[in-house]
């Protein structure tokens, strides 16, 4: 059974956004709410890199941990999604987040948070696939249809790597070992307890 | 907690079900690698596999039960990579994108502007039908009424001042097909006065590059970068402008262990990625560069057989390069001599080297001289015209090379054929059109030969008195398609141009800059013409390769394509039967097809001739068929066999001769009729005694091994060839010059005979010549460093003054005055920044598309300034606070946001110019049609931006002016 991860090469991340736009373009995320984001580390100075960042989909999830009303599940892929209909907008999982990966719709003038919105891995949610209801809240699901992340899909120079964690580990070794440099699989250990050796 | 209804669904099934022919039960392992994008090593190789296993599937808001999924092709209209762009399309709506994997040029990927071209068209924000201002107020009209207004005005101007007061600006977004037709519009009204983004971007380039070795283009493609051992970035920033090929460079330059060296003011995004940064002075790139040779010629590090073989004047150029001693490369642009010698070393021993360049080395008084010192360097170190080296110039606009090619500029017909008699009457027979009545047209013969205004000056040529403007009457009408406001330099001045025109017109996706700068209330009308994406055509990458795009969805609200609304215009005009005689129009409908054609039977000089529709759609069918590094298909293939993706030009001869393109200028290890070439003789045989031709040097199975000149009748007469020729094309070089047929030269033969048997006897058409180091046709012969009109360094200005004023293209160019006005009164002094500009990756040119695109206005909403901390710290600026802006011209001044960020440089900051809707301090936001106005506005560079004209072209000075900053 594949286990879905996300690899962000930082030796090729050139902060171009495609990974953002592509997100919010599949799924027409609305203005605001970025399920994607690059960050930039030392920007401007030696050293500079980014990598994009989204939810990680981690094992033992963090979020799901702290969920009051157990709205997070995790897929036979490993892909962590949760209900809408279930979340209650409190929050609990922003902060558990290592990767600030959980957005919040603005729904009133005191800040008070809508339901959560995170990646899905282009996996959608609990309602059934190809209905409008499942897209109008989660977006589309493309890994029914043999499809990986678009964000990953378009990334310009190959740097964002989805796909099964053993396959995209083996990329990213490779990569390395022909370079002969690499910063790491950011976010792994954090993520899935586990780094990558070369 | 919920478990996913994995095992119930069986609607659709799961991931797993998905890839039934895996066999560890999880993936599809190619289908997959080529989804992850894989890149290096060995399993590189298998990133050109064709997706097989997995089924078609829709994407984007989901279908309607029982509505089709199509998928349509086109290509990204941000930048010259040419990215492929896959839409699918339902019921007529565009509802997603998918990767468009088969391309070689991106291999599925995209940048952010790539990744979000969908609301390119569905952006709430376009315009929806023509609009005219009365009174101050936008009122919406009919494209009939619109079109005959504009034409009665026009008449109306032409009858009162002469064709001349009629500005044609066009546009790097048009296709080729609308390019051209763009330049044969302005002929056919009869004036010089066409111009488009190239002026801003590449002239510069453009010319320079053309007068040292025959074609003014980038030599190699950014798929070739991949083969090269030292990558060279100087005044560029590709990870940003030109996103997708870091994934060639990044994958050359980790894959060969490649040196990645970027020389700019500012730490960019490529420069965080690069193996050394070299932090420079702006304006100082020809001392850069005489530093290294300084260093390369005292060490013998150049290739001697290749200058003594294919380059003319070593001597004086080594005489120029004798005064840069690493002492005066120091106290001109502050590098440190070990540093200068470190990448000269690399640069001309690790070969092969490219050298990349954008407008970082055009956009100044003298582009012209930089573009060339980059091109004596290539010369020096051997490195032109082989896989891995070359020019790697990256073009700007996804169609600014297509459209320099097709002529829309102020200096020549298509295709570089001149203004002289000579390519009159060459387009005349093309066009079938009687030379006299094309005379007619224009005010005189006098007229219809000289060069017109550059659209840096066109505001120059409204407001100057009528005397020193060197035509019949000032500028009274603009006609823009396609071409932003904000993008030209002092916007003050453009403002108060916009003001004084008698009629202005709009035609863009967008309203503009232009709609919103000025104070007119009258006489302005903005017709909504649609995106590439709504028409079919096609596009030429920086790389010279032709995409074909198809029309993904028609237009929408009342949006007309340029094809048809420049045929309306041309009915009006009553010029459109002449113009239209063999291109073919059905209800209103132009076909891009037949201008294509059109092109092809006129485009010898430059090998646009082989590109027909059907090869360029074949392509486009094939794509997959390509390889990533050579561009090239397997020979055995039926429909593409041999061909390099997207011919690129020069694809010499008719489209039956089937040549292959050319992915290599002047790569003389290839014969021509694989795509093979030489240096272009085109600059004379001899020269004070001095042979121009090459020398012992020729291409693969050449038959004449060694230089000759271009061919002509007469040429292949004396070799015994003219015997090759068929009865029809000799019949047809016949009719081209009767008198004289002996004379018709390979660029004039109509049926491409001279070409097709200089070809078959392994010979460059345009002959085998030599590159020049010297230009004598230019200002400065060997270029010379010269300071920028407000340089940040006055001592500088005495030892190294810019050019004396003259007159040229019609207006002055009296950048020597203010440049001595400013040392005299010491604006450095008051304006002690110096202030440059650039580009950011998620926005595009003036930004009126991408600043209207709701998923990339997002990601920049404000313009800001970035300054370095002691800069900030000494005018108590805070990072995010509030700036006013002060450019040392017009009393001008902008207020934005600060970034203070060490990327710059003490005493240097840096700004984007994709932004506009503010004017010195004023938000312009209810000037625009109502619910046309971009989703984000914000302060130009240019309105900042000061005097400064390179001579040769008549390019703007945006990258080094001065400026003060001062918290809000």
């Amino acid at each position: 059974m594949a286990r879905m991860k996300f690899l962000c090469d930082a030796e090729r991340c050139i902060d171009c956004n495609a990974c953002v736009t592509a997100c919010k373009n599949e799924h027409d995320v609305p203005w605001g709410i970025n399920r994607r984001r690059v960050i930039t580390l030392n920007d401007g100075k030696p050293g500079e890199r980014s990598v994009s960042m989204a939810c990680m989909h981690c094992t033992d999830a963090p979020c799901a941990a702290v969920c009051p009303v157990s709205c997070f599940y995790t897929t036979a892929d490993a892909v962590v999604l949760h209900s809408k209909d279930l979340c209650i907008g409190c929050g609990y999982c922003f902060y558990a987040c290592p990767f600030g990966a959980p957005q919040y719709p603005r729904i009133g003038n005191f800040g008070s948070r809508g339901k959560m919105d995170k990646c899905t891995y282009c996996a959608g949610g609990p309602e059934p696939d190809g209905t409008m209801i499942q897209y109008e809240k989660y977006g589309n699901d493309r890994l029914v249809e043999g499809k990986l992340p678009l964000c990953a899909e378009m990334c310009s120079t190959k740097s964002l790597l989805a796909g099964d964690g053993d396959i995209i580990a083996q990329i990213y070794k490779e990569r390395v070992v022909k370079r002969g440099f690499g910063s790491g699989a950011w976010g792994w250990m954090t993520a899935y307890h586990q780094g990558i050796a070369v | 907690m919920l478990v996913k209804r994995a095992a119930g669904d069986t609607r659709r099934g799961t991931l797993t079900a998905a890839f039934t022919t895996s066999s560890n039960g999880g993936l599809d392992r190619r289908s997959f690698l080529r989804r992850s994008g894989l890149a290096a090593g060995g399993l590189a190789v298998l990133g050109t596999l064709s997706s097989g296993g997995v089924r078609k599937a829709e994407a984007g808001p989901p279908a309607p039960a029982g509505e089709p999924v199509t998928l349509r092709k086109n290509v990204c209209t941000h930048c010259s990579v040419g990215c492929t762009v896959i839409a699918e399309v339902v019921n007529g709506v565009w509802t997603g994108q998918e990767p468009g994997w088969d391309s070689p040029i991106n291999r599925g990927s995209h940048c952010a502007k790539g990744a979000a071209v969908r609301d390119d068209v569905g952006s709430e924000r376009r315009l929806r039908y023509p609009m005219k201002l009365v009174n101050g107020a936008w009122n919406r009209v009919s494209w009939d009424q619109a079109i005959e207004e504009i034409g009665n005005k026009l008449m109306e101007i032409r009858q009162k001042s002469g064709p001349e007061s009629v500005y044609w600006l066009g546009s790097a977004k048009f296709t080729n097909e609308a390019a051209y037709l763009n330049r044969k519009f302005a002929a056919f009204w009869g004036t010089n006065n066409s111009d488009h983004q190239a002026r801003i971007c590449h002239s510069t380039t453009v010319a320079g590059v053309a007068n040292t070795w025959g074609y003014g283009a980038m030599t190699n493609s950014y798929n070739d970068i991949r083969n090269a051992r030292t990558i060279m970035i100087m005044g560029g920033n590709p990870a940003e402008a030109h996103p997708v090929s870091l994934q060639h460079i990044l994958e050359g330059k980790e894959l060969n262990r490649a040196n990645m060296i970027v020389i700019d003011p500012r730490m960019t995004r490529t420069a965080a990625h690069a193996t050394e940064y070299v932090r420079v002075r702006p304006g100082t790139h020809i001392p850069t560069i005489y530093g290294m040779l300084w260093h390369i010629f005292r060490n013998g590090w150049e290739d001697k057989d290749f200058i003594r073989q294919r380059v003319y004047g070593i001597e004086e150029l080594r005489k120029e390069v004798e005064k840069w001693t690493p002492d005066e490369v120091e106290r001109v642009t502050g590098l440190p001599e070990a540093q200068v010698r470190r990448v000269a070393e690399l640069f001309a021993t690790q070969r092969p080297s490219t050298l990349i360049w954008a407008m970082g080395q055009t956009q100044y008084s003298f582009g012209t001289a930089n573009v060339r010192a980059s091109c004596i360097l290539l010369l020096a170190t051997g490195n032109v015209g082989l896989n891995g080296a070359g020019a790697n110039i990256f073009r700007g606009h996804d169609n600014v090379q297509g459209a320099t090619d097709l002529g829309l500029d102020i200096i020549t017909l298509p295709l570089y054929y001149g203004l002289d008699e000579g390519a009159w009457r060459h387009w005349c027979r093309v066009w079938e059109v009687d030379y006299e009545w094309m005379l007619s047209r224009f005010v005189n013969k006098t007229f219809m030969e000289t060069p017109g205004i550059p659209s840096t000056r066109w505001f120059d040529a409204t407001l100057l008195p009528t005397e020193q403007v060197a035509q019949p009457d000032t500028m009274k009408a603009m006609f823009i398609m396609g071409h932003g406001g904000n993008t030209i330099a002092r916007m003050p001045e453009a403002a108060k141009g916009i003001d004084k025109l008698d009629l202005l017109v709009v035609c863009d996706p967008y309203p503009t800059t232009w709609a919103v700068l000025s104070e007119r209330k009258n006489g302005t009308y903005l017709l909504p013409a649609c995106t590439s994406f709504e028409m079919s055509g096609s596009r030429t990458c920086s790389n010279r390769s032709l995409q074909w795009g198809e029309q993904i969805v028609k237009p929408i609200f009342e949006c007309k394509n340029d094809y048809d609304i420049m045929y309306m215009l041309a009915a009006k005009l009553g010029f459109a039967d002449r113009m239209f005689k063999n291109i073919k129009v059905e209800n209103g409908a132009v076909s891009a097809e037949d201008i294509l054609r059109e092109i092809n039977r006129g485009g010898w000089s430059t090998g646009y001739c082989g590109q027909s529709p059907e090869r360029l759609k074949a392509h486009m069918r094939n794509q997959h068929k390509f390889d990533v590094v050579t561009l090239r298909a397997p020979k055995d293939d039926p429909e593409v066999g041999g061909e390099v993706y997207g011919l690129p030009w020069p694809c010499w001869g008719t489209p039956e001769f089937r040549h292959p393109g050319t992915p290599v200028l002047y790569n003389t290890n290839l014969p021509v009729k694989e795509g093979g070439g030489t240096f272009r003789a085109r600059f004379g045989i001899e020269r004070n005694g001095v042979s121009l031709l090459a020398d012992g040097s020729f291409s693969v199975g050449s038959e004449i091994k060694d230089g000759y000149p271009e061919f002509t009748l007469g040429v292949l007469k004396k070799l015994g060839w003219d015997k090759d020729l068929t009865a029809q094309e000799m019949a047809i070089i016949q009719k081209v010059n009767p008198t004289n047929p002996d004379a018709v030269a390979w660029s004039i033969d109509l049926s491409g005979g001279i070409q097709r048997v200089a070809i078959e006897h392994g010979c460059s058409p345009f002959g085998n010549g030599k590159a020049r180091m010297i230009a004598w046709n230019l200002p400065d012969p060997i270029p010379v460093h010269r300071e920028v009109i407000y340089t940040s360094r006055p001592d500088l200005v005495a030892k190294y003054p810019t050019l004396p004023d003259a007159r040229q293209f019609r207006v002055p160019n009296k950048g020597f005055t203010v440049q001595k006005s400013a040392v005299d009164r010491g604006v450095f002094k008051q304006f002690p920044l110096i202030l440059t500009s650039g580009r950011l990756v998620a926005l595009e040119g003036g930004g009126e598309e991408t600043r209207s695109n709701k998923w990339l206005a997002e990601l920049r909403q404000d313009m800001f300034v970035e300054i370095n901390p002691a800069d900030a710290a000494a005018r108590g600026i805070k990072n995010g606070g509030w700036v006013w802006v002060f450019g040392p011209e017009s009393n001008s001044k902008a207020r934005m946001k600060a970034l203070v960020t060490e990327r710059m440089g003490k005493g240097v900051v840096w700004m984007p110019y994709h932004f506009a809707g503010w004017f010195q301090g004023v938000d312009q936001r209810s000037k625009y049609p109502k619910g046309a106005d971009p989703i984000v506005l914000g302060e130009s560079v240019n309105t900042l931006t000061t005097y400064g004209y390179d001579p040769v072209t008549g390019m703007q000075e945006p990258k080094a002016t001065l400026c003060q900053i001062a918290a809000a």
